[in-house]
């Protein structure tokens, strides 16, 4: 099965870049998978966690506001927060949680309380 | 003719700031290979938002009505000058080239009977602004805290500003800082972030594969152009870190040099001073034993 290209970025550093058999992205209207030779997509992101599975190999990241922008040359998903599962604790996801209890205690849309709520429920199970 | 101990005393304290210019080179040397880094580890991204957005805007009917971050308000009147300097100084012209860059700009924006209003990013270029434009600065951002630029600093900004734009309390931003090219070099720069303009896609004729939106088009360019304008805020102000440090490196370097000759100098004429002396004290000494 040919791999598909990926790429993971937030505005502070490159997270992944290389190659990976799928991809499973929290977007806002659900999760979905990308492989190789998937169609042209553009979708936002919302609060969850994103899986990179390789081989029997699976990595899973935390990502928060964004992008998938998924183009014939590979997928490409543009994080405004981007937090390794092993690096989800303490102060980080602390603050991550924080992060999420104020944007849901704001006064906000249906749809962006619904996003907010994502977030504190991806992040209680940490 | 100062006396020896007032040209002792003068070496020590040349000395001394000898080595606080010293340091503070070592540590603007430091924090320069940091502020690269960070600004090389942000540059994916930016690339990435910005071919996405151009691909985007690319694909617009033309003459549709378009969100007014990529339009514009439709009018060119007020102008709004970010101008992003640093907290501290000691780093050479780096802070003046900005301000210069800007109040030229201001200049010609008045000529041309344009309004123009401030806001300040960075405590040196409110400094030498408030004295003469004190009047059309609108709001301040302090800095000052934050010992990084990080993105949530950058996001801040772009949120103030888009909210001002929302309220139509400008119709062009533009925002100031100093590019870096390298540790001698940085150059004052102007870059237009509202509306914002991603530059045109270089194969516009390329056929366009068909996208598919999720939820749909004008969605995504709504939570897209805001986060453009924060990567370009972003970007600004990693460019800046790296170019204070660099004008800092290049200023501490010149002013260690300059104390080194100051000390060289210094010594000369202290030991002139001390062979005077001696020579004083043998010639009287030898024309006291001579008279007994």
């Amino acid at each position: 099965m040919p791999k598909l290209s990926f790429s993971l970025v937030s505005p502070e550093r490159e997270l992944f870049s290389g190659e990976a058999d799928s991809v499973s992205i929290p977007g806002t209207e659900g999760v979905f998978e990308v492989q190789a030779g998937h169609s042209p997509l553009m979708s936002t992101l919302s609060p969850g966690m994103l899986t990179i599975r390789d081989g029997s190999r699976e990595r899973k990241l935390y990502v928060r506001g964004g992008f998938a922008d998924v183009s014939p040359d590979g997928l490409t998903v543009l994080a405004e927060t981007a937090i390794p599962e092993d690096e989800l604790k303490g102060d980080v996801l602390g603050a991550q949680k924080q992060a999420a209890q104020k944007a849901l205690s704001a006064d906000l849309s249906p749809e962006q309380q619904l996003e907010a709520q994502r977030a504190v429920d991806v992040l209680s199970t940490y | 003719m100062p006396s020896l101990k007032d040209l002792k005393d003068r070496i020590g304290s040349v000395k001394s700031t000898q080595k606080i210019t010293k340091a503070m080179q070592m540590v603007a040397a430091a924090k320069l290979r940091r502020a690269e880094e960070a600004a090389t580890a942000a540059r994916p991204y930016a690339d990435r938002i910005e071919t996405v957005l151009s691909n985007l805007a690319a694909g617009m009917t033309p003459g549709a009505p378009g969100p007014k971050l990529l339009t514009g308000t439709g009018s060119q009147r007020t102008h709004l000058l970010v101008v992003a300097t640093a907290d501290r100084g000691l780093c050479g012209g780096f802070n003046s080239s900005i301000v210069r860059q800007a109040r030229e700009r201001i200049v010609e924006l008045q000529s041309q009977g344009k309004e123009v209003k401030l806001f300040l990013v960075g405590k040196k270029g409110y400094d030498q602004l408030k004295r003469l434009y004190g009047d059309l600065i609108l709001e301040r951002f302090d800095t000052s805290e934050e010992k990084r630029v990080t993105f949530e600093q950058a996001k801040g900004i772009a949120d103030r500003l888009l909210t001002l734009y929302e309220d139509g309390a400008f119709d062009v931003a533009t925002i100031f800082y100093a590019r870096y090219q390298s540790v001698i070099s940085q150059v004052p720069t102007a870059t237009q972030i509202l509306p914002a303009s991603p530059p045109e896609r270089a194969d516009a004729s390329a056929p366009k594969a068909p996208y598919e939106y999720e939820p749909d088009e004008e969605a995504i360019l709504e939570t897209l152009l805001p986060r453009y304008v924060a990567v370009q805020v972003f970007r600004a102000l990693l460019e800046n870190a790296a170019s204070e440090e660099g004008a800092r490196m290049t200023a501490m370097d010149n002013a260690t040099r300059n104390a080194g000759d100051l000390i060289d100098s210094l010594n000369l004429s202290y030991n002139r001073a001390r062979q005077a002396q001696i020579t004083t004290e043998l010639v009287e000494i030898i024309a006291g034993a001579e008279s007994v």
